[in-house]
């Protein structure tokens, strides 16, 4: 069991696709983290002020507005009849994530995706135990509970711990004890539940999640037939669950992965030797019929 | 009944245990939730809110805390409170008025900026603003109560001659000089706080503090009677006998008579 477990995740993708091939979406994710933090840190860095604001509410080039549609629930929820501008720039983050996958949020856009990855990074090193696992539906009810809090107090509750705000103000307007916030959330990943904040607490990611339940844009097992098996996929993708599914399907089963918990992250795809994952729209049903590189794969077993 | 004695299934006995569970959980992470949001309720008194912004219990509702109004003020007044800073709420926007006032802004562009009405786009013009009220807190050591003509917190004031006049009263220190003290007419003070900025003193004798701590407030019910007999025109009851007041010098008699001006001492070389 712990020999199997302690198996290094990816090496045959990396021998088969390289190193960069079998980390391409990873480090795309990364460019993009980087990329997103990056604008709003291009104003308060080098005085280019194309973004202004926060995760929580932004304007692009003077004209573009958006808000965090949960931020702006919460406020309604609390009492408050926002302005027709934040309606405006909620209903566009929205409609990009309802079409994108809501939880492309969490794994391309959120700063604390790095944080809990890295936390899941010495977890693994370090071989300790997943510790409580909440149930996944535990961050529905912690969103839910968020939105009674605020309705109750007539604050927007959330806004008051959520560290995804939190740091990303930090970052942009001054950090003060915001570092707390981001080791409370890496210690508490890697000493008390493995993927704990981001899979089973964080309402963030919960209702991201609700907005793409119907998102076009998917991963799909369209290969399916040439997996062996090897579970490399079910030991990077942070909601494993979303896998089996689509990947062990019966024929005529759907291979696209459906579950609004998949964050579209792509990791599936790098670590996979034979490409049985793809990025795809939602109505793709496409099965490859014959295992075309069943050929292949086998050999790192038998050698 | 023999149904009562079955055993539930275990599917339903689970679903129940672990819906109480979570429900438990989420009850318990509420309430401290909730001690945590009424807890950031409390506004510091030297943190003031930008122009036009609501009443605080209002504001923590409509503040997303996007930091847009920070970034559109162009004197760098406002700011984000940051997380465990002893100030308000976290991310919420304040400023303090010793450290960089507000410069009332014709165009208000920090509530232009605010996308949601937490600063009220219905605030048209600055001098309606009400960010806090000054309040001449140390008459002690202001200099212009000490009889100097100190004067920095009117001159400055935007308002000034209306939200700041100098009210001269005689000095009785001194005996011949008068004071003029800075007064403030909240009719009229946005609470910007240049005055306080300006204070000469090494701590500001006139401070901007929230309306709530700044003012009292009248009874519903009271009416002055000057200003009905005025409306009125005439006394509000009628008949009353009005008779002569006594005052206190003697009508036509000398200063040295009783009730007249004495000097207590004669100076010395006086002559008389």
């Amino acid at each position: 069991m712990s020999a199997n477990t302690s198996l290094p995740v990816g090496l045959e993708a990396i021998r088969i696709k390289g190193r960069f091939g079998a980390h391409r979406y990873l480090v795309l994710r990364r460019l993009s983290q980087a990329f997103f933090l990056g604008l709003f840190l291009l104003g308060p860095w080098f005085g280019i002020w194309w973004v202004v604001g926060t995760l929580a509410g932004s304007r692009t080039f003077d004209v573009l507005p958006l808000t965090d549609p949960l931020v702006l629930l919460q406020s309604i929820a609390s009492g408050h009849l926002p302005e027709l501008t934040a309606f405006v720039g909620a209903f566009i983050v929205l409609a990009v994530y309802a079409l994108i996958g809501g939880r492309v949020y969490c794994s391309w856009v959120c700063p604390i995706n790095p944080v809990t990855d890295a936390a899941h990074w010495l977890h693994d090193r370090l071989g300790l135990q997943k510790g409580w696992q909440p149930k996944r539906s535990a961050r529905l009810w912690v969103l839910g509970t968020v939105l009674v809090v605020s309705a109750l107090t007539g604050t927007i509750a959330w806004e008051l711990l959520n560290p995804v705000t939190i740091v990303h103000r930090g970052l942009v307007f001054g950090m003060g004890f915001a570092w707390v916030v981001v080791a409370a959330v890496f210690l508490f990943d890697l000493l008390v539940s493995r993927r704990g904040w981001c899979s089973h607490i964080c309402p963030v990611g919960a209702f991201y999640g609700l907005v793409g339940t119907k998102s076009v844009l998917r991963v799909s097992a369209a290969n399916r037939v040439a997996c062996n098996d090897c579970m490399d996929c079910y030991a990077v993708c942070p909601e494993n669950h979303v896998i089996s599914p689509a990947l062990k399907g019966k024929s005529g089963h759907t291979p696209v992965i459906l579950s609004p918990d998949c964050t579209n992250c792509g990791r599936c795809i790098d670590v996979c030797a034979v490409d049985v994952f793809a990025f795809t729209h939602r109505f793709d049903q496409r099965v490859s019929e014959a295992a075309t590189q069943a050929v292949d794969a086998p050999s790192e077993y038998a050698a | 009944m023999s149904a009562t004695s079955q055993p539930k299934s275990p599917g339903r006995r689970r679903f129940l245990t672990e819906t109480a569970r979570v429900a438990g959980g989420c009850a318990v992470t509420g309430t401290l939730l909730a001690y945590v949001a009424r807890d950031a309720r409390a506004l510091p008194v030297e943190a003031l809110r930008p122009p036009g912004a609501m009443q605080e219990s209002d504001f923590l509702s409509a503040c997303i805390r996007c930091g847009l109004c920070v970034r559109d003020c162009p004197y760098d007044t406002l700011k984000l409170a940051e997380l465990g800073e002893d100030g308000p709420a976290t991310g919420t926007p304040y400023f303090t008025a010793r450290d960089v006032p507000c410069e009332m802004c014709d165009d208000i562009p920090c509530v232009a900026a605010c996308p949601t009405g937490a600063l009220d786009p219905g605030l048209k013009s600055i001098d309606d603003a009400r960010m806090g009220t000054a309040v001449l807190v140390d008459q002690e050591n202001c200099l212009n109560f000490l009889g100097l003509r100190c004067d920095v917190c009117y001159r400055v004031c935007p308002a000034i001659d209306e939200a700041i006049t100098l009210e001269i009263s005689h000095n009785a220190r001194s005996g011949k000089h008068a004071i003029f003290a800075p007064t403030v007419h909240a009719g009229h003070c946005t609470g910007c706080g240049l005055c306080e900025k300006s204070c000469v003193l090494p701590d500001a004798a006139i401070k901007v503090l929230p309306i709530r701590l700044a003012r009292g407030s009248s009874a519903d019910h009271y009416r002055k009677g000057w200003e009905e007999k005025e409306r009125k025109g005439a006394p509000l009851v009628e008949g009353i006998i009005d008779l002569p007041d006594r005052m206190p010098a003697p009508v036509g008699g000398a200063p040295e008579a009783a009730g007249g001006y004495e000097p207590a001492f004669k100076l010395p070389g006086g002559g008389q």
